[in-house]
């Protein structure tokens, strides 16, 4: 797969292909949208297990849901406030739908959704929705007061109002090429030095030595990676919650 | 600083890897994220955010109705219990810290009752030892002033008794001297001399 005569594949981790056979090719469900259900499944499953244990004393698998529940509840009461707090559920959805389609990609013959700009796209365009609904249903029409900040020169107006509301619309094209961007770079460098691994392994007698200098590379990316897949759940769901707060507060 | 070193790496090993096959029939060109003109990456993207739409919200109202309140009511029930117990601990304290003033407030007063009965008690002993040595003193002085009188009475009657004994001694000394003796004359003399010393 890695190795094709002597160029080197990287991409074609990130083919699509469709999954249950003709049913799913019938209606396109690949093994992207596989990866998803596990990551909601295992996601899910984690704070149902954590919630039915209700130990007093939790163990430690309780003691992880609810690490992650007080953090992202934290998150979202420091960034947004106590009006934040019915939006709480949807930014952990959108924090464990991202940290477990990373850290699933880190498994060996996985799929990572999260290195696919049209579900990182997606994704943002979901939250760039739920936050512009929140602000609008919050505050009518005194919303668009957000892109002329109060106390400025009205005679810049012509040039404050296109920076503002480009840099509004902007938040969608940051949010997922910043997750897209650094799940596919990643990946992209495990699976190139994961080919020196095999190439530089094929020169004879020196081979298996040369072979261990990209392998040792390919370990501490492993774990960069694993540091990437938390880093960018985060930053996906703090920019959530601080895109909340513009919205319930407006400035 | 990494996530550019990254880039780099991958915008030089890019174009080599484009060229790599691909595992279905048809190529794919460029990045697979992409390929939205391929004729089996196309309709699978397309379905992949149409599929994602679902999942994702199947997950947030997994989260919003079922998982995320069941977790929170534990973590409630966890605080509030903890809450009551500092509570209780709390209460507890300040009733130990009552019972302890009550007892050190009756120790206070039980002390201070045994000091005013020790104080009355010496005070009643030492009334009670001045009035007995007074009347002791009382008795005394009256016995004293007693024993002078009686030893005044005698001295005086037995100064009395001496002019008699004078008279008697010098009437029987001239008796025997000169064979007799003028008891008058001796009376006189007696008186004379005495009267003379003083102790007429």
């Amino acid at each position: 797969m890695a190795v094709e005569g002597k160029t080197i594949d990287a991409l074609s981790q990130f083919e699509l292909s469709p999954m249950f056979g003709v049913v799913g090719k019938a209606v396109s469900f690949s093994q992207s949208n596989g990866f998803m259900l596990l990551a909601v499944a295992l996601s899910a499953g984690l704070m149902l297990v954590s919630a039915r244990r209700g130990a007093l004393v939790p163990d430690r698998l309780q003691a992880l849901g609810e690490a992650a529940y007080e953090f992202i509840a934290g998150m979202v009461r420091d960034q947004v406030g106590d009006e934040g707090k019915k939006y709480f559920p949807f930014v952990f959805s959108v924090f464990m739908f991202v940290l477990f389609g990373n850290l699933l990609g880190l498994l060996p013959y996985a799929f990572t959704f999260t290195s696919h700009i049209a579900v990182t796209l997606a994704l943002a365009v979901v939250v760039f929705l739920t936050v512009t609904a929140v602000a609008l249903m919050r505050h009518g029409w005194h919303f668009f007061s957000y892109f002329f900040p109060e106390g400025a020169p009205v005679w810049l107006a012509p040039i404050i109002i296109p920076v503002e509301i480009i840099s509004y619309f902007s938040r969608v094209v940051s949010l997922s090429v910043r997750l897209f961007a650094n799940m596919v770079a990643g990946h992209v460098m495990l699976k190139v030095f994961a080919t020196f691994v095999v190439l530089l392994g094929g020169l004879g007698a020196v081979g298996p030595f040369v072979a261990a200098m990209p392998l040792a590379v390919n370990v501490a990316l492993v774990g960069f990676e694993f540091l990437v897949a938390f880093l960018q759940a985060y930053v996906f769901a703090i920019l959530t919650s601080i895109y909340l707060h513009d919205a319930v507060h407006l400035h | 600083m990494r996530r550019v070193m990254m880039m780099a790496a991958a915008a030089v090993t890019l174009p080599a890897m484009a060229m790599a096959a691909s595992t279905g029939s048809v190529p794919v060109d460029g990045m697979p994220q992409l390929a939205f003109g391929h004729p089996e990456q196309g309709p699978l993207l397309i379905g992949q955010i149409v599929w994602q739409l679902i999942i994702f919200g199947a997950l947030v109202y997994i989260m919003a109705h079922v998982a995320l309140p069941r977790v929170g009511a534990v973590i409630e029930n966890r605080h509030n219990r903890i809450n009551a117990d500092l509570e209780a601990a709390q209460a507890a304290k300040t009733e130990a810290d009552a019972a302890m003033a009550a007892h050190r407030a009756a120790t206070e007063q039980a002390r201070a009752s045994a000091r005013a009965a020790v104080a009355t008690a010496l005070q009643a002993a030492q009334t009670d030892s001045d009035a007995k040595s007074a009347a002791l003193n009382a008795r005394l002085n009256a016995q004293v002033a007693e024993a002078e009188a009686s030893i005044d009475a005698s001295r005086t009657a037995a100064m009395g008794a001496l002019r008699g004994v004078a008279v008697d001694t010098t009437e029987a000394l001239l008796t025997k001297l000169i064979g007799r003796a003028d008891r008058a004359a001796v009376d006189a003399a007696v008186t004379r001399e005495l009267t003379a010393r003083g102790r007429a």
